[in-house]
């Protein structure tokens, strides 16, 4: 079995962002960068499908700007085999960026393609689903659990009612959601020899992907800041304030 | 051309996000339809059309649309895609999961999410946490977007008067079988409607202690939410997770006991009405979005607030 795991560069979880003054987006001149931490699980569980002897290769691939590269590094340096770079400095919604990732799964004969299930930039949470739906191949959103079964897949999904289990054919893709599993770190020596390991540079018109964005980002806006209230100091007042000046019990 | 909602129901009870979608819908165009996919779901379609301002309900009862299987319901939506200009679900896991699926199926870029409508093709999304928020426009022939529920009011359920159609059965997908469902049996109202949340952080230290919490909701009426923190290390289940990649409430009243107040949680409680914050760190962040801090160690400070609450 051959995994394909979509990683995206994000600025940093642990980063507060700050609208740009001129309200056409964020301030992305140097901020921390990192992979999205929702394919840090995604790497993670195709590395794992990989040592426990279920799949022969592991491959990460990522479309963006140059940078993107490093972000490939990271999922090599975690354990990846070989990555794939599409390399552009377009904006790009998920529907260009889930035509681009089948081609490239097509391309590679990948029997499961494993997404985070949220990128934490845009906070999309569109492009496995995307990805399913122009694939024609099962669709396994905000899993927490996956195994091979009668040559597919049995998942467990994260929803909100709580947990359910589905049977999946394979190929299949699928979306991580948090508790999948907890990413390693990279060793040292990992991060040494994934300097080594390759790395294929290809164009959206490589792959016969026109890039055409249907929406527009109008502008970007502060939301409105909340005020920090008093500190009360016993339940008598927490409650009586609640009461008598919130009036919300 | 009409706006379509799709219903969220488990074939026994109308979800209160679908009355939400609806008064978003309602923004968009006075015309709106509401899909009900389900089986035996026959009572769902005649409460949906007592929602006001709902024109027609379509109604495909059948076992395909027993459980919310993405692939079956997507086709459903798409066969009926080319009488709308709009499709509309709640951004919940069932929206979230079907609206894309659906829209790639249709060639249509999705839009997730949205806190505001400002016209037809435009719209305001929460993005990076809701650390900022996106103006943006549509150009496509059909918008498929998700609506963060908490930002649209609740559709009055009782005065509308629509007709119910049935319709078709356009098959279930043999890639997906479904196994079963574990979910999470409460008393109390759902998370993302209630007028009360009670949240617990890493500060509970277990799961037991927990049980502190559910007395407070049970005393306020109130639902019971966690931090990532307190999921990921086992003392709630993964549905009480409230933040950017959980869920997201605006209650009257949010009580966050022992979460340090990361922007990952405050992106799922901050448009809360009233916040109350109880944590034994002076700087906790928390209490920089609170209303009202109680700097004090919980296990103090709950049960006085629960002797507190009983005895008035
Ligand atoms: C991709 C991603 C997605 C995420 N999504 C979410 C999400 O959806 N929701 C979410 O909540 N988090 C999310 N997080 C995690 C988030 O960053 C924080 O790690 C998490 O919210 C912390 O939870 P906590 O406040 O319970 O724990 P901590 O940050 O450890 O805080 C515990 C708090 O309890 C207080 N405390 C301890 N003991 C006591 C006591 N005896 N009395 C009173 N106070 C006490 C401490 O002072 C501290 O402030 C996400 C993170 C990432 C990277
Ligand atoms: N530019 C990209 N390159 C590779 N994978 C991506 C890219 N954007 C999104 N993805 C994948 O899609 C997932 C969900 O992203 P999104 O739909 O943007 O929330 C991410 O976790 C990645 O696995």
């Amino acid at each position: 079995m051959k995994i394909l795991v979509p990683v995206k560069r994000v600025i940093d979880a642990n980063i507060r962002v700050r609208v740009k003054a001129d309200n056409t987006g964020v301030e992305t001149a140097n901020v921390k960068m990192a992979m999205n931490p929702f394919c840090e699980i995604a790497v993670e569980e195709a590395l794992r499908l990989k040592e426990a002897g279920n799949a022969e290769e592991v491959i990460v691939v990522c479309v963006g700007p140059e940078k993107s590269a490093e972000t490939i590094r990271t999922g090599l340096a975690m354990g990846a085999d070989r990555g794939v770079h599409v390399a552009t400095d377009e904006r790009l919604e998920p529907l260009v960026i889930a035509k681009i990732l089948k081609v490239v799964a097509e391309k590679e004969g990948t029997d499961l393609v494993i997404l985070g299930k949220q990128s934490i930039d845009d906070d999309n949470n569109q492009t496995g689903q995307m990805l399913a739906a122009i694939m024609g191949r099962p669709l396994g959103s905000y899993i927490s659990k996956i195994e091979s079964s009668d040559g597919g897949f049995a998942i467990t999904r994260e929803i909100d009612a709580g947990l359910e289990s589905l049977k999946i054919t394979s190929p299949a893709v699928v979306t991580a959601d948090l508790r999948l599993n907890e990413p390693r770190y990279a060793s040292l020596p990992n991060i040494m020899k994934a300097k080594k390991k390759p790395i294929e540079v290809m164009s959206p018109e490589d792959l016969g992907v026109e890039v055409k964005n249907r929406t527009n980002v109008v502008r970007v806006d502060e939301p409105p800041a909340r005020e920090a209230g008093i500190m009360v100091s016993s339940a008598s007042e927490l409650v009586d304030k609640l009461k008598n000046e919130a009036k919300v019990i | 051309m009409s706006v379509l909602v799709i219903a969220e129901h488990d074939n026994s009870q109308l979800f209160p996000s679908t009355l939400n979608t609806v008064a978003a819908a309602s923004k968009i165009n006075s015309e709106v339809d509401v899909l009900v996919a389900g089986s035996d779901c026959g009572d769902i379609a005649a409460q949906c059309a007592k929602i006001a301002g709902v024109g027609k309900v379509l109604c495909a009862d059948a076992p395909t649309y027993a459980n919310e299987i993405t692939e079956n319901t997507a086709a459903l939506v798409k066969a009926h895609v080319s009488n709308y200009s709009h499709v509309l679900a709640p951004a919940s896991t069932f929206g979230k999961a079907l609206i894309p699926y659906t829209a790639a199926l249709c060639d249509v870029q999705a839009i997730s999410d949205i806190s505001e409508v400002v016209s037809e093709d435009t719209f305001v999304r929460p993005i990076y946490a809701g650390n900022a928020l996106q103006t943006v426009q549509s150009s496509d022939s059909v918008k498929m977007i998700t609506v963060r529920t908490t930002a649209f009011e609740l559709a009055d359920a009782e005065s509308g008067s629509a007709e119910v159609i049935t319709v078709e059965d356009f098959g279930a997908t043999d890639w997906v079988q479904f196994v079963d469902q574990n979910l999470s049996q409460s008393e109390r109202p759902e998370l993302t409607s209630a007028k009360v949340v009670v949240s617990g952080g890493r500060g509970m230290q277990n799961g037991d202690n927990f049980a502190m919490l559910e007395k407070l909701a049970d005393n306020l009426g109130g639902a019971v939410g966690a931090s990532r923190a307190a999921v990921d290390a086992g003392f709630v289940p993964n549905d009480y997770q409230v933040g950017q990649t959980g869920k997201v409430v605006a209650p009257d009243l949010y009580l966050a006991v022992g979460i340090s107040g990361a922007i990952q949680h405050l992106a799922g409680m901050k448009d809360s009405k009233v916040i109350v914050a109880i944590n034994n760190d002076e700087e906790a962040p928390i209490f920089q979005v609170s209303d009202y801090g109680w700097n004090e160690d919980l296990f103090v400070a709950v049960p006085a607030l629960q002797a507190e609450l009983e005895s008035n």
